[in-house]
Order: C-alpha cells, then sequence, then structure tokens
C-alpha cells in the first residue's frame, strides 16, 4: 500500500514558488533519502509535509495513505501517525519534557478516540522508551528544549518519534550538528522503528547518515525539483562527485 | 451582650429619627440609591454593630465626600455615578434549585472544563445537596478542628460583634480609613467579609481556602478582610474561585488587612474570575481593591499569590509593608486580559526595617484587545539598611492588537539597599505553536501549555489543590485569543 504518494507538487512561501513540480511515491516499509543543497527546498518539502502556515500549496496534491493531506490541520496530521521530527526543535519555558510529552501523546491518543493514558502510565512508558535511546531522567525534568545540546535536542525528537510510532516519519537534517556518537545513537533509534507499517522520508544534506540509516530510494533535489534518483549507491556517487557534479549530470 | 442590647436600643431610637423611614421596614431588601449618612447609619445598624463601628464608618463616610476618583491608572471606563448605585441589599434568600439539570448549561460545561467536583459544583450553583456532602456538617467538621486550635474564622460583621476588641485594634491599622477613595469608601459601606485570627505560635490547621470554598458564600459588593496572625503564627488563606462568578453589581471596591506579628507569616492566595464582559466588551465587573500587609514584627512574612483572569477592569495593588527587621514580602502574580478587559495591577513593597527582603514575580498576559499594566513600587526607606528586592516581570502578548506595560518605580534612600529589575516582553512564536500542532497539540491546548510554562513560577506558590484548576483556568481563559 502506498504511504506518500506527491504528485507535481507547487509550493509557494510568502508569494515565492519554492517547490516546482515534485514526485514522489513511497510505499509502506520504505525507507527514502532527500538529499541537496541548502536552499534547494528540502525544508520547505518537510514543513509542507507536516502542514505549517505560509506553505501555500499552489498546484499538485499530497495523498498520505489515500487522504487528502491538505485537508488535515497539523494535529491532525499528528494523530494520524505523521511525524516530522525538525532539524531546529524549539524551546518552550517553563514546560517540563515530561509534561510536554504527556499532552502530546493524549492529544493524539484522544484524537483517535482511544482513552488517554495517566500520569502514572506515561511515566513509565517514557523513562523505558528514555531508557534505550540514553536520555537522562533529569532531561525529562528540565523545561521542553530549554538549554538543551543541539544533540540532546535531536535525541528528544527521537525519542518522540519512539513514543509516537508514526507511520510515515520524516526527519529533517536529523543529523546535523550531531557528532558520530550521537549519530548513531540516532540511528540506532531510528532503525530500531523501521518495520513492514512504517515509512521514512530521511532529509539530509550529507551522506554520512545514509551509512546508518541506509534508504531504499534517494532522491536528490536542486532548486525545487528532484533532478537525480536511485538507489543507495546514488548517495554514494553524490558523495563523490558533490551536488555541482551531478546537477551538470543531469543537466 | 452589653454591646448588643446597646445597639438593639439604638436602632429602635434611630428608626423614629430617620425621616426616610426606611429603617423600621424590617422587610425592606435594599436601602435607596446614592449614599449619605442615613445611608451609612442604616448598614450598621441593619448589622447590629456597636457604636464605635458605626462612629468609624461616618468618619469614613465623611472622607470620601471630600476625595476625588483616582484617575492616574491605565484603565478607562464611562464615569461611575455614585448618587445612583445601592449600597445596602439584604442578603438574597436565593432560591435552591432540586437538581444540576437545571443550572445553566454553560456554567456546567466550564466547571467540568475546570474538574470541579460534582459535590462542590452543586454547591457553587446553589444546588441542595445530599446528606453525604452537606456542607453544613463539612463545616462543622472544619470549625470544631480551628476552634481546637484556637483559630477565630467568621464573618467579620460576626467578629465586630464577638470579638470587637480585636476589630477595633487592627481594623484600618494597616489600610488607614483615608488610605484612598476606594478603601474610604469600603470603609463608610463595607457589607461583609472574613476575619482571621490566628493565635500566638499556632499553625493554623488547614488551608483556609478548603473551608472558604465549601462555604462559597456570596461575596459581597464591598467586601472587607482582616487577617491577623499573632506571634510566630502561620496560616494560609485561599480567597476566591476558580469557578466563574457573576454579580449585578458592577462596581467593586474590596479591602483586604494582613497583620503578621513577629515570627508571624501570612499567606495570601486569591483566584479572581470575575464576569470580564462579553467578547465586544459589554458588561463586566470593575473591580477596584485595596490589598496591604503589615509586616509588623520582626521576622515576619507576608506572601501573596494572585491569579486575575475575571473582570473588565482590574485595578489592585496588593502591598507588603515591612516594618519589622528581617521581615518578608512576596507577591507573585498572574494577570491574564482577553478580549476587552483591563488590568492594572502590580504591588507595593515599603521596606522600613533592616534586613528586609521582597520578591516579585509578575505576570501578564495580553490577548484580543486587552490592555495589561504593571505598576509597582518598590521603596526603600533611609533605616532599611540592607534591603533587597527582586523584581521579575514579564508580559507575554497573544495577537497584534493587545498591549502590555511596566511601570516600575523604585525610590531608594539608602545606600546598602540592593534592588533588581528585570523585564521581558514576548509574544507566543509561531514556531512554538507549530511545534506543539505537529506533536498532535491542538491550537488552544498548545496556547494553554505555553501560557502555563509562562506562569509556571506563580502557579507553584498556589495551594496544591488549587494550582491544578487555576491551570486549567489559564487556559479556559485564552479560549478563542488565538485564530
Amino acid at each position: 500500500m502506498s504511504m506518500l504518494e506527491i504528485l507535481d507538487l507547487h509550493v509557494a512561501v510568502q508569494g515565492r514558488e519554492i517547490l516546482k513540480g515534485i514526485n514522489l511515491s513511497i510505499a509502506a516499509g520504505e525507507v527514502h533519502a532527500v538529499m541537496g543543497p541548502n536552499g534547494s527546498g528540502k525544508s520547505t518539502l518537510s514543513y509542507t509535509l507536516a502542514g505549517r502556515e505560509g506553505y501555500a500549496i499552489t498546484g499538485g496534491r499530497i495523498l498520505y495513505r489515500g487522504d487528502d493531506l491538505a485537508a488535515l490541520a497539523p494535529e491532525e496530521r499528528a494523530a494520524k501517525g505523521l511525524f516530522l521530527a525538525l532539524q531546529y526543535p524549539v524551546e518552550i519555558p517553563g514546560v517540563t519534557t515530561m509534561n510536554f510529552l504527556k499532552a502530546a501523546l493524549n492529544a493524539q491518543r484522544r484524537a483517535r478516540g482511544e482513552k488517554e493514558l495517566d500520569a502514572i502510565s506515561v511515566l513509565r512508558l517514557v523513562r523505558a522508551t528514555a531508557e534505550t535511546l540514553k536520555v537522562p531522567e533529569e532531561m525529562l525534568r528540565r523545561a521542553l528544549n530549554v538549554g538543551f545540546s543541539g544533540g540532546e535536542k535531536k535525541r528528544l525528537e527521537i525519542l518522540q518519534m519512539a513514543l509516537f510510532k508514526p507511520l510515515l516519519s520524516i526527519l529533517d537534517e536529523t543529523d546535523s550538528g550531531l557528532d558520530i556518537d550521537a549519530l548513531k545513537l540516532v540511528a540506532d533509534g531510528v532503525n530500531a522503528l523501521r518495520a513492514p507499517d512504517r515509512s521514512m522520508l530521511v532529509i539530509t544534506h550529507y551522506q554520512r547518515l545514509l551509512n546508518h540509516i541506509v534508504p531504499d530510494r534517494v532522491h536528490v533535489m536542486a532548486d525545487g525539483r528532484f533532478v537525480a534518483e536511485g538507489g543507495k549507491e546514488l548517495a554514494h556517487e553524490l558523495e563523490a562527485k558533490g551536488y555541482a557534479g551531478l546537477a551538470k549530470d543531469a543537466a | 451582650m452589653a454591646a448588643i442590647q446597646e445597639t438593639r436600643e439604638r436602632v429602635a431610637s434611630l428608626g423614629e429619627k430617620y425621616k426616610y423611614g426606611f429603617v423600621t421596614d424590617i422587610e425592606m431588601e435594599r436601602a435607596p440609591r446614592g449614599l449619605n449618612e442615613d445611608v451609612v447609619r442604616l448598614i450598621s445598624a441593619k448589622k447590629g454593630e456597636p457604636e464605635w463601628m458605626l462612629e468609624w464608618r461616618l468618619g469614613a463616610y465623611r472622607r470620601w465626600r471630600e476625595m476625588r476618583e483616582p484617575n492616574w491608572a491605565r484603565v478607562h471606563y464611562p464615569k461611575i455615578n455614585y448618587e445612583s448605585a445601592y449600597y445596602y441589599a439584604a442578603p438574597k434568600s436565593s432560591t435552591k434549585l432540586n437538581s444540576l439539570d437545571e443550572v445553566d448549561p454553560k456554567l456546567l460545561e466550564t466547571y467540568e472544563k475546570l474538574g470541579i467536583p460534582l459535590h462542590e459544583q452543586k454547591l457553587l450553583s446553589n444546588v441542595a445537596v445530599d446528606a453525604v456532602f452537606d456542607s453544613v456538617s463539612v463545616a462543622t467538621t472544619f470549625k470544631a478542628k480551628l476552634a481546637e486550635a484556637g483559630v477565630i474564622f467568621c464573618p467579620i460583621s460576626e467578629a465586630i460583634r464577638d470579638h470587637g476588641d480585636l476589630v477595633r485594634k487592627y481594623l484600618g491599622s494597616v489600610v488607614p480609613v483615608s488610605d484612598n477613595f476606594f478603601a474610604t469608601l469600603n470603609s463608610a459601606v463595607f457589607s461583609d467579609g472574613s476575619f482571621v485570627y490566628v493565635p500566638k505560635g499556632v499553625r493554623c490547621p488547614m488551608e483556609l481556602s478548603t473551608y472558604f470554598r465549601i462555604n462559597a458564600s456570596e461575596t459581597g459588593q464591598f467586601e472587607r478582610t482582616l487577617i491577623i496572625a499573632d506571634e510566630g503564627s502561620h496560616v494560609s488563606y485561599l480567597e476566591g474561585c476558580t469557578a466563574p462568578k457573576r454579580d449585578e453589581n458592577q462596581l467593586h471596591a474590596a479591602v483586604v488587612e494582613l497583620v503578621a506579628l513577629e515570627g508571624a507569616e501570612i499567606k495570601y492566595s486569591t483566584v479572581q474570575n470575575w464576569y470580564p464582559g462579553d467578547e465586544e466588551g459589554r458588561g463586566g465587573i470593575y473591580n477596584f481593591v485595596t490589598k496591604r500587609g503589615d509586616c509588623r514584627g520582626h521576622r515576619s512574612k507576608i506572601s501573596w499569590t494572585q491569579v486575575e483572569t475575571g473582570s473588565a477592569i482590574t485595578w489592585k495593588y496588593p502591598s507588603c509593608i515591612l516594618r519589622g527587621d528581617d521581615t518578608v514580602g512576596e507577591f507573585y502574580s498572574i494577570a491574564i486580559a482577553n478580549h476587552y478587559q483591563q488590568a492594572d495591577t502590580g504591588t507595593k513593597m515599603m521596606h522600613l526595617g533592616r534586613n528586609t527582603r521582597s520578591r516579585i514575580v509578575s505576570k501578564g498576559i495580553s490577548a484580543g484587545k486587552a490592555q495589561n499594566t504593571y505598576r509597582g513600587l518598590v521603596s526603600v526607606h533611609p533605616r532599611a539598611a540592607n534591603a533587597r528586592n527582586h523584581t521579575q516581570c514579564d508580559s507575554l502578548l497573544i495577537g497584534k492588537e493587545c498591549g502590555a506595560h511596566t511601570v516600575p518605580y523604585i525610590e531608594s534612600r539608602n545606600p546598602t539597599a540592593r534592588i533588581e529589575h528585570e523585564a521581558t516582553t514576548s509574544k507566543i512564536a509561531d514556531d512554538q505553536l507549530f511545534y506543539c500542532n505537529s506533536r498532535g497539540i491542538g491550537q488552544e491546548e498548545a496556547v494553554a501549555l505555553i501560557v502555563n510554562g509562562f506562569c509556571r513560577e506563580v502557579l507553584q506558590q498556589l495551594p496544591m489543590e488549587f494550582a491544578v484548576e487555576a491551570q486549567k483556568l489559564v487556559g479556559i481563559s485564552l479560549e478563542g485569543s488565538v485564530g
């Protein structure tokens, strides 16, 4: 079954067209990577999929498990199993991480008509998951992302992903700013979630993440379009030639 | 007893003198419109007050006649016609409802959101309660417990009759009769309120909130509260209720006086949720309150915590006079103004004694077309060596049409004083909202979550049982503030 179907997608931000006709099809269980230089439109794609305000779909459509994604509010998308790990996770002062996780978990459950979890159950669930990702208990008591290091913020994103068990995860440059140990930890977390009914879209600037999260397909984006597609070997080719070289080949 | 007898005779004699003759009418519900000495006499007589109290009221009334309404606050409202208002109405014998089915469903919805237990919902909405949760029996248990500890907790009208010496000694000793226009008006016509006396060395065995809430009495238009904590005692008092309150009287002018003697500690928490007017700014309560605490003895402490979400206009500056040496004053405030609400609130910390310390944490939230002002004074007198103050003033704006204003006054007349003032103004950022949304948290819940985070330091100061409700209240008062 198709998880995500993007058809000739055009997206404008503040009146300027950023995505200029994107086509992408991800089947259940597949991991796709999107690579490309800065400013090519990678983050615009991830924000559009998550439903951020200001990202206007001016043409084409996005089908998520058969539903028209544009008709859903961001929180509805989350409840239906779509998750975006942000490149720059946001700080919310005064809201403890644990409290935020509880609010998010229960908001999603409520939207799906499931019973809310009580504080104790949430605590148990979060603790168990945090342990596998080496997220210390102390971090959960701090205000959300406030004063977290880059690595801690990214680990918290993956912790959320592990908690929500999304069907489609979009990882927007999750590797940026991570040292190799943190990168491995994050990759292990992501790999642990790979399953026949889950798909992932991994957006990255560098090939090194793809050594740890091995994709089924690689797409190269430049100036709002996919300019090359291939298997995991395309990432290596890109690493060797650089984006400039590839763009020349494509032309 | 002699006093009561004397009052009775006095009322009887007054009746003959009254040209309007309304005193003799026992069944009368209201005094005529407007304010004059006769109305003051009537109020005093209806309460069965002793002579000294009547004189006190009349003194206040005469001063009030000479005073002018203050206009320095950043609030705008049509001129109040004090001559067309009623200053005395007999307590309404409100009709009991038979079940919650008869209560306004909108009210019930709010109770539900606040998570108020069912039996308390009934009490609050004036539904007759079953035997198990009978308010009278609960109240009796509380009363016995308090009496055992020697704590006096009763309506101030009762205290004037039964504990006259205490009231006479302390009433008006913190907020003088002629303190300000609204306080003076209150002194002349106050209807009722609470009186608390905690004897030496006694730790009040319960949060007086619990009792107060169960007894959720009709709050008067001109409420008067007096709390005295004798040497080494401790008391925590919670005024108000998270449940929305409606009142037909638009003008409210309360006075609260706190006296902490040596080594005593008073914690006073308020949740104010009066009717704020509708979304167009029509109606709503004008709330002009004078609250002041006097740390009269050395090493005493007074702590104010307020959550102000209601009223069309809030004019309120709970203050501390740090008279004794080594005294501590605290003010923790959350003021939320939505739609067309106007709040001008803050505190005064008067450092008179040595080594006095004060701490101010103010969180103002403005949404809609509301205006929210923090107005504060930190004053260090020449004798107050080593006085310290830390003030933190944070404003949060939601939307584009509201305003936040910070007006801090600092006066230091002692070179050893240390005064710090920090202020921030921020908006709820789009990326914060999006982050919450993308995790499944809807718009309104996200706003509530972010605002609660913003207020956390203050919410933590509330008594446990109210902290949870107050958190929900913060969310409810901002409903509809984000498009």
